[in-house]
């Protein structure tokens, strides 16, 4: 594989690089190679894509039976049955799992990272095309493992995505804490494996395969989006491997890592010495930059949408690069707010508490560019745009509640309640999740040579906007009131049972927004075939991947690499032919 | 579409924003010393956030609406690359409103969890398992008696699910009970345990909340200033039971309560 020899700054002549390119790897020729197999990035990319699809609609049914559940405890389910209260806590518990690993992280970086930061960066294709194949089958496998927890005896375990020791360190503290909670380690440990390879790759990638002229500042948002997420990656996924490995120990080799002397139900376990607080520092020292694995990447494709779209340059660039590298170094000093109420020593509650609110200011930064992004536009509004718009308002919705939870002494009311599940829910989730939507609806040209409908993009875009609020807007008025979340039933405790026509509100909201899922899967599925032809650059954009044929051929520019001359988002340039300056035109803008 | 883009995201904030200020569903009356100081300071965080939060959405929806392609030659796109100066004020009042809240809030959180309870608080050892919980008072000779986790039964209840050690002088005269009962406006020393998965000691109405740790053994504390029974629910997931996991804190006058002691102490002789 052809690597710039100066740290990216490519010496090689174009001719040169490109026949070592063509010759690292040949278009492969056989259907197993072509689309099972691949080596290709952009292959790889689209099974990440269709994995987390999979997954989301999986994750999606489990969250529907869950709210079933909530209001109609004893209803029986045509197939499923009856939900018993440990299955309810068998869905969220897959639910967060699938969720959390196999879509906002396997999409927005495995499928959309791996399809077009080579291309944006003028790339033939990854650093290291095996390892990229490896790490999309390692992921897959993980995922395998994770469905396979439904089906063994005691099914999934029951311990939540957060797996709290000693809950989940014991085969006997509940259903599901059998072989179901061994799976589920084993599946989450191979999902770090392969999010450490592809972290190694989009590393690379970034730093040694940029085409001439593209300097690091003339980097799309989206491809400092997805180095900086691939770093956050490579660090913490390492941390959440190894707590893994320990916590399979306990579980199975009569280790005590964190486990202290305890007793079920009266019995001895046979543990002792160890700390359940060291689970919780080693998972969420993963699990807060793990929540900016999640959004990085749908911030810098809003970004680029919102500058696309407003037809205007990104309101400061460099402001944003700076504000996505302070909060992806501050992610890794907040992980104690996940624990002022776990025992943790009250003093460092302070610094935890002083240094996650610092992290809203590079948020509000950002929230602010954008705004000063479509300020003084020309605004259009094709379905990318919407979802692009109303990720931006999902992510003031939730990021503002953050500054509550950020402080111990709100959380002592608020921990554990379905206040903090709006606030994850909302940014981590429904934010996230708009940018995959607008990147399908932006990208689906490129990557299919077809449109998808407008129409139904728009039906899709406002029934799940307005749902999205409907569902989780309420959990914020639900976790005042002091509604307790992983209740499986409010039966039981008074003043939450008073709280139950919220739950039913939430529940009815959901079905609207699950419903209105199949527009979009029809609406994919039917673009595919039927959908109107795409021209190379349909949304007059600047970045190289207008510039290659659709969909990109193998090694994406057809065997020249492409030289730049111009910054990410020129729009409206005084002076220029026309209302975009593509990033390899003659430069007709100085660098800014 | 700029425009609808306008109306619903203005109907969302607005309508969510007088449902927080209907306070239809709020934070529980507050029974406890602690209760003013803390409600006080989620109303500030409230109001700020909440001016942050309707003056962001108004702002996204006006903006999209305004610079709508409204598709005439005339419409002109200032080409800008941004503002500095603009970015750094932005920068300074969003620190000084998170660092300041922040600052705001820690003299409460130190009042609450970085002094131990007074010497004449109330000793009550809470202990959570799988899925009840136990109280335990010390009884006058003022000493917590052993326990020992082979002597556990579950199935007893009291002392015997707690596994209080008969032989050791000093439990002879501890008093276990299901449903903890203190006294008003005295402090209330906690001691928190579990015997099997972390579990959490949430009393809403007296702003209280912390994990009970298999291991350690926890020191808070707490003053309930209403006399009542307050609820008491689980707020760390602990197994299947999980959501049943509740229990009663009864707050009554000093005299009722020492009545109440004498009485269950009279019953261990």
């Amino acid at each position: 594989m052809a690597r710039g020899a100066g740290g990216g700054e490519a010496i090689m002549t174009t001719q040169e690089s490109a026949s070592r390119e063509l010759h690292a790897h040949a278009a492969p020729q056989g259907f197993i190679r072509k689309y099972v197999f691949s080596l290709d990035h952009k292959v790889i990319g689209l099974q990440y894509y269709f994995l987390a699809l999979v997954a989301v609609f999986t994750g999606m049914f489990l969250s529907l039976l869950m709210r079933i559940h909530l209001i109609w405890p004893t209803a029986v389910l045509p197939l499923v049955g009856e939900i018993k209260p440990e299955a309810y806590l068998s869905l969220l518990t897959m639910h967060g799992t699938i969720m959390v690993f196999f879509v906002l992280t396997t999409a927005p970086q495995g499928g959309f990272g791996n399809y077009f930061l080579p291309i944006q960066i003028g790339a033939p294709d990854m650093a290291f095309p095996v390892l990229n194949m490896l790490s999309f089958w390692t992921t897959f496998v993980g995922f395998v493992v994770l469905l396979a927890a439904f089906f063994v005896t005691g099914g999934a375990p029951l311990h939540g995505w957060t797996g709290y020791a000693p809950l989940s360190a014991l085969q006997s503290s509940g259903p599901g804490e059998g072989a179901g909670a061994d799976l589920w380690i084993i599946s989450i440990a191979i999902f770090c494996i392969g999010a450490l390879m592809g972290s190694l790759n989009f590393i690379t990638t970034t730093l040694d395969m940029r085409a001439k002229g593209m300097s690091m500042m003339r980097m799309p948002l989206t491809c400092w989006a997805w180095f900086i997420t691939a770093i956050l990656g490579l660090l913490a996924f390492g941390v959440l491997l190894s707590g893994g490995i320990l916590l399979l120990m306990d579980r199975n080799l009569g280790s005590s890592f964190f486990v202290p002397l305890v007793t079920i139900n009266g019995q001895l376990t046979g543990h002792k010495g160890g700390s359940p607080l060291l689970w919780q520092h080693l998972f969420w020292f993963f699990g807060h930059p793990e929540v900016y694995i999640a959004i990085l990447p749908a911030m810098g494709l809003a970004s680029q949408l919102l500058s696309v779209f407003s037809r205007k340059p990104i309101f400061g660039y460099k402001a944003m690069v700076y504000a996505m590298l302070s909060i992806g170094f501050l992610g890794f000093m907040v992980w104690g707010h996940h624990m002022f109420m776990s025992g943790m020593s009250p003093y460092s509650a302070f610094a935890f508490s002083l240094l996650t609110m610092a992290i809203g200011v590079p948020s509000a930064i950002k929230t602010f560019n954008w705004l000063g992004t479509i300020m003084h536009g020309r605004l259009r509004f094709p379905t990318p745009m919407l979802f692009a718009l109303g990720f931006v308002s999902l992510f003031v919705t939730g990021g503002i509640s953050g500054p509550f939870l950020a402080q111990p002494v709100l959380d002592i009311f608020l921990h554990e309640t379905y206040f903090v599940i709006a606030h994850f829910h909302l940014i981590m989730g429904v934010a996230s999740i708009f940018g995959i939507f607008a990147a399908t609806y932006y990208w689906f040209p490129k990557m299919f040579g077809r449109m998808m409908s407008e129409t139904l993009g728009r039906w899709h875009f406002w029934l799940t906007f307005v749902g999205a609020y409907a569902v989780f807007m309420p959990m914020h008025y639900y976790g005042m009131a002091g509604g307790l979340r992983r209740y499986s039933q409010s039966t039981e405790v008074a003043y939450i049972l008073n709280l139950l026509p919220l739950q039913k509100f939430m529940t009815f909201a959901a079905f609207v927004t699950i419903s209105s899922q199949f527009i979009f899967l029809f609406n994919l599925s039917w673009s595919l075939k039927y959908g109107e032809k795409a021209s190379d650059n349909p949304w007059e954009a600047t970045t190289l991947e207008w510039t290659t044929v659709t969909p990109p051929p193998h090694v994406n520019f057809g065997g020249h690499t492409p030289v730049l001359h111009n910054g990410p988002y020129e729009y409206n340039v005084p002076g220029a032919r026309r209302d975009y300056v593509m990033q390899t035109d003659p430069e007709v803008v100085k660098a800014h | 579409m700029g425009l609808v883009f306008l109306i619903v995201i203005w109907l969302i904030t607005l309508l969510s924003t007088a449902l927080f200020i209907a306070k239809t569903w709020w934070l529980p009356l507050g029974a406890s010393a602690a209760a003013p100081g803390i409600d006080h300071h989620f109303a500030t965080t409230f109001v700020f956030m909440g001016i942050v939060f309707v003056a962001a959405q108004l702002s996204l929806g006006y903006l999209a609406w305004k610079y709508r392609d409204r598709g005439s030659s005339s419409q002109k796109v200032v080409y800008s690359h941004g503002n500095t100066k603009l970015e750094i004020i932005w920068t300074a009042l969003t620190t000084i409103l998170f660092v300041g809240l922040n600052l705001m809030s820690s003299s409460i959180w130190a009042s609450e969890r970085f002094h131990a309870a007074q010497a004449n608080a109330v000793r009550v050892e809470v202990t959570g398992m799988q899925f009840a919980w136990y109280f335990r008072y010390p009884g006058p000779d003022g000493k917590f008696g052993a326990t020992r986790p082979e002597l556990e039964d579950a199935s007893a209840g009291g002392e015997g699910a707690l596994g209080l050690d008969t032989k050791d002088p000093s439990s002879k005269d501890d008093v276990v009970v299901n449903t903890m009962v203190v006294p008003v406006n005295r402090e209330i020393e906690v001691i928190l345990r579990s015997h099997d998965v972390i579990h959490s000691f949430f009393l809403p109405d007296m702003r209280f909340k912390q994990d009970a740790v298999p291991g350690l053994a926890i020191h808070m504390h707490f003053t309930p200033t209403r006399t009542g029974d307050f609820e008491i629910a689980c707020a760390e997931l602990c197994g299947m039971g999980h959501y049943k996991m509740h229990g009663i804190v009864r707050v009554v006058s000093q005299e009722e309560f020492d009545k109440w002691l004498a009485a269950r102490e009279a019953e261990k002789q």
